[in-house]
């Protein structure tokens, strides 16, 4: 029986090529957009794993419930053994130390007077050790317009914006006017070794970055670190993982009545990014079920288009004492092929087109800056869900939109169909 | 007769209570003449309580009139830090930097030292009665002191603090407590000020006590150990030439 419909599918194209063309589209699309949604926003993710939020952060806990304020006299301290403490009993992560600051950034005239003061937000990070993946991990290279890496405690990267601002180039001095982790003025020159562009428009406006090793001693955070970043070995960010992760972490180390002991946040958990993550989620799911609902209207409508083509055939089966529900479950069945081979051969093309946009398309140029730390490359992203989320909407689709344009048979009047037939 | 009499006495006690209590502007007056000189030194520390350690620096202060002049001693950090004030203007010298900046805007409220005292306390001109009209509001007792409670409102927009109350010894005519507010009625600073000690005709306190009351740490002491009035201060002092 099964045989007997595939023959008439292949024999009449009419009633099975344009569904075929509107299921492998839609599929198509929905495969398409899925990949990219999720490679765009998992790209930001991993944009601010790297650079704010770590898959994990450790803090002191009342840093982290005053962590709007970057508030380094809340800082963990004795970070040393801390670190090799974390190292050895989490081996498999990688733990980075930064200090987020704040202040003035001043530069001289020749007589050492002001000559031009601007408001500054920094990162410290380790710029200095041979093994440090910071560099990396933060772009560094790529995002440098002018100078270079900083080699010394005492250099720093300003923001393209802001050197501009402060009228300095890359050997030229600034102080830093900041607070120490006691709460007292921190005055500290560093030579500016270089210029970037972070790609936001804050950072850009007055951003620096500048070696852990310098910002300690100028904030007089010996042994002290305001932030401790974790990264899973996969660079992947996994929230069930962290969850567990962290969970397993604080149960261990810390402690509701010391506000000083350390806390370990996932990042789900920072920076609004539990919107963020549940916004990809809720992407897919918007990205389907408008997909559901537009290729079952379409297909409603081709499937009326069908059904009065086929007026004289059904006309016809009817009139040899064929049931109504056995025409009705027939149409189904050819739609499950129809969905079949059209939700098949989407999810192939989708794939294909998923893979070629996997490589990324660079929107740098299109930017008013093309060297950033913010990736320029915006990429799909083909994950397992990629394989199904278009596949099982096509079919529903197909015999959605089947099953509604075959409720009219039930209409018909057996005497009107021989009329027809006569005719 | 009695009557009159009765009317008379009344009288006479309403003029000697009225006598016996000062004005609010009188009172700060005298808080002026008490406690602000031509010029001074002082050699204090000032204990830090902060949230997790307490720290202790040392410095020296030459003032004279409406400029200042201090020098950090201790610790190994702050030593050869140094303070200018001139008017309205304030200047530091930071000796690892070399640089001499002057701080404005938000910079003067920020910390002294990680104390609970801001540049801008630092800035305060030391003459109440020209800065803020005052009310007597009651008495109470201090440190088994008897002290009026006056109330402090700014007469101009340029003060750090816009209210004030003052509990003041009624017989040293020095604060013993203070209260500081903001604008909005918001309390920012306590101090407690004990340890008074009498300087020649005057009483001047030896511990004084500050608490930022939005700060956490248990409040800073700022310890007199050595004041002198009326001194004489070389004028190269209060120049920026001093600050290197």
């Amino acid at each position: 029986m099964l045989k007997f419909y595939l023959k008439g599918l292949f024999r009449d194209r009419a009633r099975s090529l344009l569904p075929v063309i509107v299921v492998t589209i839609g599929v198509t699309l929905v495969v398409l957009a899925n990949s990219w949604v999720t490679g765009v926003l998992e790209d930001m993710v991993v944009f601010n794993a790297r650079f704010a939020t770590g898959h994990v952060k450790i803090m002191s806990q009342a840093y982290y419930e005053n962590r709007g304020q970057q508030p380094n006299d809340l800082a963990l301290v004795g970070t040393s053994s801390f670190m090799d403490s974390l190292e050895s009993q989490y081996p498999e992560m990688e733990w980075v130390e930064r200090i987020q600051f704040g202040g003035l950034v001043d530069a001289p005239d020749e007589n050492g007077e002001t000559r031009a003061q601007g408001p500054g937000g920094g990162m410290a990070v380790d710029l200095l050790s041979e093994d440090s993946g910071e560099i990396e991990r933060l772009n560094l290279e790529k995002a440098m317009v002018r100078g270079r890496i900083p080699q010394s405690p005492f250099e720093i990267i300003l923001s393209e914006q802001f050197a501009d601002k402060l009228e300095v180039e890359p050997g030229d001095q600034v102080t830093l006017i900041s607070s120490t982790m006691y709460g007292a003025m921190s005055i500290t020159n560093f030579t500016v070794s270089g210029t970037i562009t972070f790609g936001t428009a804050a950072l850009d406006r007055g951003g620096m970055v500048a070696d852990i090793s310098g910002i300690r001693q100028a904030l007089d955070m010996t042994d002290a670190t305001g932030e401790i970043l974790g990264y899973f070995p996969s660079g992947e960010y996994d929230d069930p993982e962290a969850a567990s992760f962290a969970a397993a972490f604080n149960e261990k180390y810390s402690n509701p009545q010391d506000e000083f002991s350390p806390v370990m946040a996932t990042l789900r958990e920072q920076s609004n990014m539990a919107g963020f993550l549940d916004l990809i989620d809720y992407f897919k799911g918007i990205i389907v079920t408008i997909f559901v609902v537009a290729m079952s209207i379409v297909l409603w409508n081709s499937g009326l288009l069908g059904a009065l083509r086929r007026y004289g055939e059904m006309g016809l089966r009817m009139a040899i004492g064929e049931e109504k529900g056995h025409i009705y479950r027939s149409l189904i069945i050819e739609a499950v092929f129809i969905g079949l081979a059209g939700s098949v051969i989407g999810t192939l093309f989708g794939l294909f087109f998923s893979s070629l946009m996997a490589r990324g398309i660079d929107i740098s140029g299109m930017m008013q800056n093309s060297t950033m730390m913010m990736q320029g490359v915006m990429k799909a992203k083909i994950t397992p869900l990629a394989y199904y989320i278009g596949f099982f909407p096509g079919l529903i689709a197909t015999v959605l939109g089947t099953a509604l344009a075959g409720f009219g048979i039930y209409k018909r009047q057996t005497a009107k169909l021989f009329k027809e037939l006569q005719a | 007769m009695t009557h009159t009499i009765r009317i008379a006495a009344g009288l006479l006690l309403i003029s000697f209570s009225a006598a016996a209590q000062p004005s609010g502007e009188e009172i700060l007056e005298r808080i002026d003449r008490n406690m602000s000189s031509e010029s001074s030194y002082v050699k204090s520390r000032m204990i830090i309580h902060g949230p997790r350690t307490s720290r202790t620096i040392e410095s020296e202060t030459w003032a004279q009139g409406k400029s200042a002049f201090t020098e950090y001693l201790a610790p190994a950090r702050e030593r050869g830090t140094k303070m200018l004030k001139l008017e309205d203007q304030l200047w530091i010298f930071s000796p690892s930097s070399d640089r001499t900046i002057q701080l404005s805007g938000h910079l003067l409220r920020q910390s002294v030292m990680g104390s609970d005292l801001s540049y801008e306390d630092m800035m305060e001109n030391p003459d109440l009665a020209s800065k803020y009209d005052a009310v007597v509001v009651g008495s109470e007792t201090v440190d088994d002191r008897e002290c009026w409670v006056v109330e402090m409102h700014a007469k101009t927009e340029d003060v750090a603090y816009q209210k004030r109350k003052i509990w003041v010894d009624r017989q040293r005519y020095v604060p013993l407590r203070e209260e500081l507010y903001a604008k909005s009625g918001e309390l920012l600073k306590q101090t407690e000020l004990t340890d008074i000690q009498q300087h020649g005709s005057r009483w001047y306190p030896g511990k004084i006590v500050f608490k930022d009351m939005l700060k956490t740490g248990a409040g800073t002491e700022f310890i007199v150990d050595e004041i002198s009035f009326d001194v004489d201060i070389p004028d190269y002092l209060f120049s920026k030439a001093a600050l290197r």
